[in-house]
């Protein structure tokens, strides 16, 4: 009965104790894509105004669906442009249709000492497939994430979807699908330039480019959500400056405009 | 490390135990005492969370108290706030879940109590309150405290159901599991290995701590 009462004091002391201040600091949701490049602008936009800011990743798909279900976003930048153009329609992005912020490129990664070379051409994968030195082939959702549709588009580009469909893994968004490759898990996959190029990335993987005309242009639109407040607007005019431009190229991505 | 989502989680647990251990205790013992019709439909209903996959329930918090649903909007014009993506939301879905982690183990030691003593308590002329609070509870605390270790870590663990209706918010629903899964998918091994030991150490504390409290109810009345 004492350790009841002593388990009681406990929790409610968890609980009334130090709580978390109310943290006004805006919510800004991106692309699983952006995890490194947008975490080290967000690093360089405190340094310089002092404001900070607070990261969600995931699948663009994903951050649109809970953007509609109200969720308490200021910021979204997508990895594509029709989920922001889509929210425009709606009428929930408070800047109207936004602005080109890059544009991103596919790659293909492969775990460094893996079977399958980085190549993308990726005339060598149905060898690879036939002599079973690829099991697995990480993709990201094609329904929720750019660079998933991106990698389907350029798989049936190159005629090769029938053949790598059955060794698919996909991965939640496009951080996943890497995961997979650069955990060994899978043998090759899709993902996006800017995580390949990311430092703890390019130490386990290697990356090929793939051809820019076998995908849609994966031009990457953002916008304000709702009602954003002094930083989230800010930070949005940061993200359209020298700076950050800066950390975007170092990621591989084109400037707006640039790549068309 | 994501301190932020530790003391997130503990927050949650902390508050989910507060909340649904009361409940439970009156809930378990008006079970273990009585006897009528419906009661093993009421019995299946209560232990229905165990089974049931989280992201089923994720999605029915989702149609059912997402905004633009009925009890949704209902709910945000009484409070001004919406239950999906935020803190209340979670400790709603973690109220639900953790229904039968709570009552399971406080039922079963009400049960153990056994009618002689409840009958000899009142007809020393002990109420309802001081049956209660006198006799009943000293003998089944080890029960009760295994229903708080049970929820407590539990709702630690949960993660399907935060998935689904949390959206990751640092600060306000990135539990310690959902962090996990964050840094993984960040490529940041380190912390999601310190996270994920603690989280293991936290998980084998409660296992002892339960078995240890059973043997109690067992010597007791064994």
């Amino acid at each position: 009965m004492r350790l009841l009462r002593l388990g009681f004091v406990l929790l409610a002391a968890i609980f009334l104790g130090p709580q978390a201040h109310a943290d006004n600091r805006p919510v800004v949701a991106a692309a699983a894509s952006l995890q490194f490049a947008l975490t080290e602008a967000a690093d360089a936009f405190a340094a310089e105004t002092g404001r900070s800011v607070r990261l969600s990743f995931g699948s663009s798909g994903n951050l649109f669906r809970q953007i509609q279900q109200g969720a308490p976003f200021e910021m979204f930048l997508s990895a594509d442009e029709a989920f922001v153009l889509d929210l425009a329609a709606k009428g929930l992005t408070s800047n109207g249709e936004g602005d080109v912020y890059a544009t991103g490129r596919l790659v293909i990664l492969v775990p460094k000492d893996g079977p399958v070379e980085a190549d993308g051409s990726l005339a060598a994968i149905p060898a690879a497939i036939r002599d079973g030195r690829l099991k697995r082939f990480a993709i990201a959702n094609p329904t929720l994430a750019p660079y998933g549709r991106a990698a389907e588009e350029a798989l049936r580009h190159a005629g090769l979807w029938d053949a790598v469909q059955p060794r698919l893994v996909t991965g939640d968004n496009i951080s996943q699908a890497a995961q997979f490759v650069s955990s060994g898990n899978a043998e090759a996959g899709l993902v996006s330039l800017s995580l390949a190029l990311a430092p703890a990335l390019a130490a386990r993987t290697r990356y090929a480019l793939i051809a820019e005309d076998w995908h849609k242009p994966l031009r990457q639109r953002m916008a304000l959500i709702g009602e954003p407040g002094e930083a989230a607007l800010l930070f949005y005019a940061f993200l359209q400056e020298k700076t950050a431009r800066d950390i975007f190229a170092r990621y591989g991505y084109a400037p707006p405009g640039a790549a068309m | 490390m994501d301190w932020d989502a530790f003391t997130l989680s503990l927050r949650l647990g902390a508050l989910t135990v507060l909340l649904l251990i009361p409940l439970a205790i009156l809930a378990g013992r008006a079970l273990a005492v009585s006897r009528f019709r419906g009661k093993p439909a009421i019995e299946a209903l209560v232990t229905l969370p165990l089974v049931l996959p989280p992201t089923v329930l994720g999605f029915y918090l989702l149609s059912g108290f997402g905004a633009g649903s009925l009890f949704g909007g209902a709910f945000d014009a009484l409070f001004g706030t919406s239950l999906v993506f935020t803190f209340e939301g979670l400790l709603l879905a973690s109220l639900i879940v953790n229904i039968p982690f709570a009552m399971q183990p406080i039922q079963r030691a009400f049960e153990a109590v056994g009618p002689e003593l409840r009958e000899a308590s009142a007809s020393c002329g002990n109420g309802w309150w001081r049956s209660l609070w006198r006799i009943e509870l000293p003998l089944a605390w080890p029960g009760i405290l295994t229903g708080m270790a049970l929820t407590f870590a539990h709702t630690l663990g949960e993660f399907g159901v935060v998935l689904m209706v949390g959206g990751s918010i640092p600060g306000e629903t990135r539990t310690i599991s959902i962090a996990i899964y964050d840094r993984v998918q960040a490529f940041d091994n380190a912390a999601a290995g310190e996270m994920a030991a603690l989280l293991l150490a936290i998980s084998l504390a409660t296992i002892a701590l339960t078995f240890f409290l059973t043997q109690r109810i067992g010597r007791r009345h064994g």
